[in-house]
């Protein structure tokens, strides 16, 4: 079981069932043994970072848990239902969760707004009005409702990724995953997508994210996962994780990462 | 933060699980049968039908080419071959034996039979001039001239008068020579002028020029290559001077060289559009004049870029010299039918089409397999 | 942040000035002016000189000219053609005409089958099915490397191979396959037939007007009404309701052996069979490798972000993935397009009478060299520079706007 599960003040309900159980996950791609016996239990509202050296398996377990890699042993529960092949069960979990790229992936044919708005047409059935209402509300949440009708090309990496969270939030997820979403943003534009995520974070989204961004994980995570060679090898709160780190790998990750801090 | 190096951090045994394999049956040959063939209900389907069409294709295939083929055929007491049991296996075994038969005619036409070594060391020239032109440590100025020698060489072995070798004029000429001549030269001497028109296309302060260049470019691909050859062969005896006459070889040779050259031109235009202006600009600081410019920085980039293209292109350029059946010249297609036109032959065409198909395709086969090559080198070379 | 007030760079108060042009090889602008003067001049000495020989050998050969003899009677026997023609009566301009009809006949034919062959192989290509996407590659790459006169030549030998009449080979004693041609039923049309056909388009039409009634429907309320059942209902069930409550007419003439060929039923010539055979297979190729890779240049993150948002396959590949595959494809296929109406010019190796075998004929009986192929190269350059057109077009209407 996790090794935090302490009641934060933003997690009073911790007698729902949790958002997010692995249990056991094995991966392999061919004879590459990529997860191995992860286990990981996420409560609803809890936000969790995880990190770790590249090739470690982080974005593959959170890639995992939305069924855009199969797992081949142990068990994903979301929000309770389980992931298998059932392609039934698999579309209702994608409504729940919503998921940021590291490379934005908006639709680049389509308007921005069309972009928000697209899924909750085609999956949610709204009537487009209301589907274009939400979608602006959303767009004014992460600061560019005026760009509504350009295109994505006509846009900058920090303004594509907030509205890639915009589109994702349109459906009313109530877990939401990034991999690695400033990873390829220019300095000067990560600062935007990250208080972006920080007022998410606010609002009692359960978040799962992967990145490097350590001054946001102290900022904001309840939990740290630190993944190593596809394993989960020690996990806490940031401030116990970042300032006594217990294991060897860890503490080699961090050395490297945190140069001068 | 201590001295924690990835060489001495320690095994921690809580945190190493025990090196598990894959799930049975995951890996493998059956595996991967499991995997590419077999993944799904569909995929099973589609296995199990394309593998018996196959099977039925291939076996027929196989018993009428190569089992119940027929390889010689005896000589009747008139010297000519008597293709009798071919005709009572028509349909049931292919008939080889017009392949020892008549390839000599095919690949080198009504050239005369005791110098038919000089075609035969033309052709293993060009293909020399191809794979030295291939690698990549040829690609220097030098290579002009190994193109300007080797060509001379072709000219003076096929003609002969010189060296104690008898003169054999053009109209014998015939067969596979034939075709790599109207490749080989129609690449040679378009290349410089589509470098031209491409140069004269960009040209924005020469509208004039620019004009010319499309029109010429738009017109000839526009139209096939047939209604070119046409033209040639119809509308050149017109525009000589009475008296001049035009060999046939030629006046095809022209056809293929306009042909060619405003496919190239596109080519080579897509080369100096790919070119980052940057070149240009830092070519023009420096005080180079336009073809200074040209010569030095712009052109010997972008020709690099555009060789892929260029090979395809002559690939083409190759496929397309069966063409010249129409205007009456005899390549290595041509040749073939009029073997087939001998009374004995005239019912296996099969056999002599499906032979040529496999010349041609060893040919475009080897290049193009070049020409993808390259491209993966060259974008692994570009990728900074 | 720019104010409310005008930008003055946009006012036009004030306009660049002119420079004189300086008569001086200094002058950029005298040298390119000097410099067009001189090669446009150099062409067009070279173009009146050829002219003038022509003409000189024209006269000497007492080559008339112009095209006058469009109006002259042809004599040039047409083996098949779409209109009407009496070779003792008909003129060199309906022949060259029903030339023209011949060459749009198999080019369309051509383009239809060939696009549909070629989008399933390339999508074959990409199959996760290793026999799959072998076959298809080993299809793709034959094909491409052997010439198309080689591929006409050869698949017209094996339909010469095919016995005479009198020993055809028979599908379902309907469908004949004999060294003259390929003999099928022929359906005698009827006013009901007629109607029917009416009944199909109407039909088609109001399938378009359901499909945007969904359309609106969708957008008010989010609920979107079927629309494959109704269409099927419109386009297949509503004509055969129309031509079965007329009389169902279904008079089929069967061809029937008489003598030494048959009767009845329409043709399906060698030649043309042959062409079509060819120019498709041969052009399928470079349509599927089209195809392939405009599947593969959009990339897997579009998939992803697809599934990621809750669509499902079909959706994410009608709404996401096609558009930007098809803005990847059609330019080079329309290229395609453009070499199958080139490539049917090879019609005259194989003895199909397409605009190109007519014109040259029209030339060898008339003499007039200039003006036979002047008509092919307008035929030609017409169709290219229509395709041409359009691609322009199709290009600027749909192209991805960027910063």
């Amino acid at each position: 079981m996790s090794q935090a599960a302490q009641k934060l003040p933003h997690m009073a309900n911790t007698q729902a069932p949790p958002a997010i159980v692995l249990d056991k996950v094995n991966k392999w791609y061919g004879t590459m043994h990529v997860l191995r016996d992860v286990s990981l239990t996420i409560a609803e509202k809890e936000r969790v970072v995880v990190c770790g050296p590249s090739g470690s398996g982080k974005s593959t377990m959170i890639r995992c848990i939305n069924r855009l890699e199969t797992h081949q042993e142990g068990h994903i529960l979301v929000d309770g239902t389980e992931l298998t092949d059932d392609t039934r069960a698999l579309d209702t979990i994608r409504r729940e969760v919503g998921m940021v790229f590291q490379s934005f992936n908006l639709f680049p044919h389509l308007t921005i707004l069309e972009n928000c708005t697209l899924a909750p047409i085609w999956v949610r059935k709204m009537p487009k009005a209301e589907a274009e209402e939400l979608a602006m509300s959303y767009l004014t949440r992460v600061k560019i409702p005026e760009q509504a009708k350009k295109y994505p090309g006509q846009l900058s990496g920090g303004q594509q990724q907030r509205v890639a969270i915009a589109r994702a939030l349109c459906m009313k997820p109530k877990i939401m995953l990034f991999d690695e979403p400033t990873s390829a943003l220019d300095p000067e534009m990560i600062k935007e997508v990250l208080d972006t995520m920080i007022g998410l974070a606010e609002s009692g989204m359960t978040m799962v994210c992967v990145t490097h961004e350590m001054g946001f994980a102290r900022q904001v995570a309840d939990r740290v996962v630190f993944m190593d060679r596809g394993e989960i090898v020690e996990s806490g709160t940031p401030t116990r994780m970042f300032e006594d780190p217990q294991t060897d790998r860890l503490k080699l990750f961090l050395s490297q990462i945190l140069r001068g801090h | 933060m201590s001295q924690t190096t990835i060489d001495t951090v320690a095994v921690d045994p809580r945190y190493t699980v025990a090196r598990e394999s894959p799930p049975a049956g995951s890996t493998g040959p059956w595996g991967w049968a499991r995997a590419n063939l077999f993944g799904s209900w569909w995929s099973t389907a589609v296995t199990l039908l394309l593998g018996y069409v196959i099977l039925r294709i291939g076996f027929s295939f196989i018993s009428w080419a190569v089992i119940h083929a027929i390889w010689t055929v005896p000589t009747s007491p008139q010297g000519t071959p008597d293709t009798a049991i071919c005709q009572n296996a028509k349909g049931i075994g292919a008939c080889w034996a017009i392949i020892p038969d008549k390839y000599r005619l095919i690949l080198f036409g009504r050239y005369p039979y005791q110098e038919q070594w000089r075609p035969a060391i033309c052709c293993l020239l060009f293909i020399g001039l191809y794979v030295v032109s291939a690698m990549r440590r040829f690609w220097r100025k030098e290579l002009a001239l190994i193109w300007i020698g080797t060509l001379i060489l072709v000219g003076v072995l096929m003609w002969g008068g010189v060296l104690g070798m008898p003169l054999v004029t053009e109209d014998q000429w015939g067969g596979l020579p034939i075709t790599l001549m109207l490749a080989t030269i129609g690449l040679a001497c378009a290349f410089p002028l589509s470098v031209l028109v491409a140069l004269g296309r960009r040209s924005t302060n020469l509208p004039a020029v620019k004009m010319l260049c499309v029109v010429y470019v738009e017109l000839i691909r526009g139209v096939p290559l047939v209604a070119l050859l046409f033209m040639a062969s119809v509308m050149f005896p017109l525009f000589m001077p009475a008296g001049v006459n035009i060999d046939k070889l030629l006046r095809a040779q022209v056809a293929f060289i306009l042909f060619t050259g405003a496919y190239l031109a596109e080519v080579v235009r897509g080369g100096l559009q790919a070119l980052p202006k940057g070149q240009a600009e830092a070519a023009d600081a420096l005080g180079l004049s336009y073809w200074k410019k040209t010569g030095f920085i712009i052109l010997p980039q972008a020709l690099r870029l555009v060789i892929p293209p260029l090979v395809n292109t002559f690939i083409g350029s190759f496929k397309d010299t069966s063409l010249v059946l129409i205007v009456g010249l005899f390549d290595l297609l041509n040749m073939g039918t009029v073997a087939l036109s001998d009374p004995p032959w005239q019912s296996f065409a099969t056999e002599v089409y499906l032979a040529l198909a496999v010349i041609y395709f060893v040919f475009c086969f080897a290049m193009s397999k070049y020409s993808r090559g390259l491209e993966r080198e060259l974008g692994r070379a570009n990728r900074r | 942040m720019s104010g409310t007030t005008a930008d003055p760079r946009m006012l036009g108060k004030r306009s660049a000035p002119k420079k004189a042009l300086r008569i001086s090889w200094s002058d950029p602008r005298f040298r390119a002016i000097f410099w067009q003067v001189v090669i446009v001049g150099f062409v067009a000495l070279v173009v009146w000189y050829l002219v003038g020989n022509t003409n000189r050998n024209l006269a000497a050969r007492h080559i008339a000219t112009g095209f006058a003899f469009l109006g002259r009677v042809a004599g040039i026997p047409i083996g098949e053609s779409l209109i009407s023609y009496d070779p003792s009566v008909d003129t060199f301009g309906r022949a060259l005409v029903i030339g023209i009809l011949n060459t749009l006949k198999v080019a369309l034919l051509a383009v239809v089958l060939a696009t549909i062959l070629g989008t399933l192989v390339g999508i074959g290509r990409l199959s996760k099915n290793w026999l799959m996407s072998k076959i298809t590659g080993f299809y793709v790459e034959t094909l491409r490397d052997v010439p198309l006169v080689l591929q006409l030549l050869f698949w017209y030998a094996l339909i010469e191979s095919l016995p005479a009449p009198r020993q055809a080979l028979t599908i379902g004693h309907v469908i004949f396959l004999c060294n003259r041609g390929i003999r099928v039923p022929d359906l005698v049309w009827q006013p009901a037939h007629t109607w029917a056909f009416l009944a199909f388009l109407v039909g088609a039409a109001c399938t378009f007007l359901w499909n945007r009634h969904a359309n609106q429907r969708q957008a008010a309320t989010g609920q979107r009404p079927a629309v494959w059942p109704v269409a099927l209902a419109l386009v297949v069930a509503f004509p055969l309701v129309v031509w079965a409550v007329l009389g169902a007419p279904a008079d089929v003439e069967l061809p029937v052996l008489r003598g030494f060929n048959f009767q009845g039923g329409s043709t399906i010539s060698p030649e043309f069979f042959t062409l079509l055979i060819g120019l498709v297979l041969y052009t399928a190729t470079y349509i599927a490798e089209i195809v392939r890779s405009g599947i593969q240049a959009v990339s897997l993150g579009q998939w992803e972000a697809g599934d990621a948002l809750g669509l499902h396959r079909g959706a994410v590949l009608r709404r996401i993935v096609l558009p930007q595959a098809l803005r990847v494809i059609v330019p080079p296929m329309t290229s395609q397009y453009l070499n199958i109406a080139k490539n049917s010019s090879l019609a005259i190796y194989i003895g199909y009478q397409d605009v190109m075998s007519i014109a040259n004929t029209t030339l060898n009986q008339t003499g007039q060299a200039i003006e036979g192929i002047a008509y092919i190269m307008a035929v030609y350059l017409t169709i290219s520079l229509s395709i041409s057109l359009f691609m322009n077009w199709y290009n600027a209407h749909i192209a991805l706007v960027e910063r």
